[in-house]
């Protein structure tokens, strides 16, 4: 008997409550940003002139608690160059029906070339479409690069990419990407 | 004791056949049209009460949500396990619908109308005791739970099928025992006398602890929340109705719904003054009759579907004890101890020809006196076993490293930071 009026109190807040502002948000209609820091599906960043800045060290794949990262790693020969140093990532790939979100592989990688993004809508409908090749990965070419292959800008060496030296591709990066597509076009 | 002239009555039986199928035919598109109705609105409001918005995607704000789900459902493979008694475990579903169907039959809409020139109530029909009728066949439908149960060749099947049947035997009892105030006070047991004979006054008014006692027994009769504990949709596998799927599902979930909708007429009949207007309005001469009585009656049951809603969006389900003991050891003595008195009082201003006032004086205050020196005392009593509580509850921090193992707290104790006790302990 004596709860009583705290069951009627009970009534009273779930009655207030229909008025009340409602927390669900119309996905497919209204998509609500996410959290900045939050994990979505990832990224291969570039160095700012194109050049990728993965490594092919594998660190990612160890660290990864769900094994869902694959990596071929492959040497750079001058003249078919994709990233600034001795090695670049010639195979990636993310299983993201196996991808847990941790983010060990983010923090596991030693040069900034693996990070996440905020995009979350990874729903597909056959398991290999959810495996993300490179191509999947890599971040779009901005304004200021150029599409590797390509040397390193001159007199450049690979730790002037790590501390940030370069801020764009150079005059002769450009032209001799411009000279391999019309060699290209030639044969 | 006032006994009503048998000449409303009168007006049953006598409907050519054609007037008949229409009201069949009406009272049957009603229901279906009320279930879907309800299944939208519980889902809307429950989803508001809970701060989502429900289902909002087909048809205007989600509405034929109940529509869907029939679709869908008709539309689902039907199982029928290699175990089951066929014969039966066919049947019970159609039992259960049937009978959630046939108790609106005596369901009075409105007062009499004209159906293209056939002056006749808006009532299928009516006769002397057709509120036992109703209970006779709320009995009947608790048959087709029991037999879902009993042929389903499933141990949660049957076990469900039991407390659901052990339930709503119970809380029929309370049921029909609330319904007896209004038959001493109506002199009738048919509905359309019952409603005539609250012309002036509801029976809520008259007999509020007999409506209280209907509204919980009425809850606990179409097995909703908080008393769904046989089916427990998210601690069971589902009771009675394990075993079934596709359109036998269809046909419990259809006569949950109607239940629902029928106790609320029977209580709106009873209680509610059934198809009259509410007081302020029931001053306006012409809202009683024709055909605008018929707005009173539904507004009057979606209240008391808003309230099944409300209720289920509130209170927590019970265990099975409690539950029992509230029909059992609460609600049928109290219904019993209620009965007595307005039997009491009615048989006083009977014979003693005392007016209501006295009457209500003679037996009333005493009793009213009584009741509150119980609640008080009631209300002492837990008053003070909660500072007991709360007295327990301050008791010294304990050390969780008693005896060199590490002890979780016991209620009432406060666990000391292992920090502090490491501390103390080097400090001797």
């Amino acid at each position: 008997m004596a709860e009583l009026p705290q069951m009627m109190r009970a009534f009273g807040v779930t009655f207030l409550s229909m008025f009340r502002k409602v927390t669900t948000e119309q996905y497919p209609e209204e998509k609500v940003p996410t959290q900045e820091r939050f994990h979505g599906k990832h990224q291969l960043n570039r160095h700012p002139d194109g050049l990728e800045k993965c490594v092919g060290c594998e660190l990612c794949a160890w660290a990864c608690p769900a094994d869902a990262i694959y990596v071929e790693g492959a040497s750079n020969e001058e003249g078919d160059r994709f990233s600034p140093g001795e090695r670049y990532g010639r195979v990636y790939q993310i299983n993201y029906l196996r991808c847990i979100g941790c983010g060990l592989c983010i923090e596991a990688c030693p040069t900034r070339a693996l990070t996440m993004t905020n995009e979350y809508e990874l729903a597909d409908n056959s398991r290999t479409k959810l495996i993300y090749e490179k191509e999947d990965l890599l971040a779009p070419i901005q304004p200021g690069m150029v599409q590797p292959p390509h040397s390193m800008i001159d007199d450049f060496v690979a730790q002037d990419y790590y501390d940030g030296k370069v801020t764009g591709a150079s005059a002769e990066q450009f032209a001799e990407v411009e000279l391999i597509k019309q060699k290209n076009q030639g044969i | 004791m006032r006994i009503l002239p048998n000449v409303e009555l009168a007006a049953f039986g006598i409907d050519p056949w054609w007037v008949t199928l229409i009201k069949v035919v009406a009272v049957f598109v009603t229901l279906v049209l009320m279930t879907l109705l309800a299944i939208w609105g519980e889902r809307r409001i429950v989803a508001r009460m809970q701060m989502r918005v429900g289902p909002n995607r087909v048809g205007p704000g989600g509405s034929l949500i109940g529509l869907m789900d029939g679709v869908k459902l008709a539309l689902k493979e039907d199982i029928i396990p290699f175990t089951v008694d066929r014969v039966v475990y066919i049947l019970a579903p159609i039992i259960s619908a049937t009978t959630a169907f046939m108790t609106f039959a005596v369901i009075p809409f409105g007062p009499e109308v004209s159906f293209f020139g056939v002056i006749t109530p808006l009532q299928l029909t009516d006769f002397p005791v057709s509120v036992l009728y109703v209970l006779a066949i709320a009995s009947v439908g608790i048959y087709g739970i029991v037999l879902a149960g009993w042929s389903s060749g499933s141990t949660y099947a049957l076990l469900g099928g039991l407390r659901s049947s052990a339930q709503m035997v119970s809380y029929e009892i309370a049921m029909g025992l609330s319904f007896v105030a209004v038959f001493l006070y109506a002199g009738s047991m048919s509905t359309s006398q019952i409603v005539a004979a609250q012309e002036r006054t509801w029976y809520i008014l008259l007999l509020l602890p007999s409506f209280l006692i209907y509204v919980i027994s009425m809850v606990g009769e179409t097995n909703r929340a908080p008393f769904d504990l046989p089916e427990a949709e998210g601690e069971l596998v589902g009771g009675f109705h394990t075993e079934y799927s596709s359109l036998k599902f269809a046909l419990f979930f259809l006569a949950e719904y109607i239940n629902m909708v029928t106790v609320s007429a029977l209580a709106t009949t009873l209680f509610l003054g059934g198809w009259r207007a509410p007081f302020p309005i029931s001053l306006i001469p012409g809202v009683n009759e024709g055909w605008i009585p018929l707005i009173w009656f539904f507004s009057k049951i979606a209240v008391f579907i808003f309230v099944f809603i409300w209720i289920r969006g509130t209170l927590p389900r019970f265990r099975y004890d409690q539950f029992m003991n509230l029909g059992w050891k609460i609600l049928i003595p109290s219904s019993l101890a209620w009965i007595s008195i307005v039997a009491i009082t009615r048989g006083l201003r009977n014979s003693l020809d005392l007016p209501t006032g006295q009457t209500i004086a003679l037996l009333g205050l005493p009793l009213i006196a009584v009741a509150l020196a119980v609640f008080v005392a009631d209300w002492r009593k837990a008053n003070a076993e909660i500072q007991r509580e709360e007295e327990v509850f301050v008791i010294k921090e304990i050390n969780p490293f008693a005896g060199g193992h590490p002890v979780p707290p016991l209620p009432g104790q406060v666990l000391v930071e292992p920090t502090d006790v490491k501390q103390r302990i080097l400090n001797g």
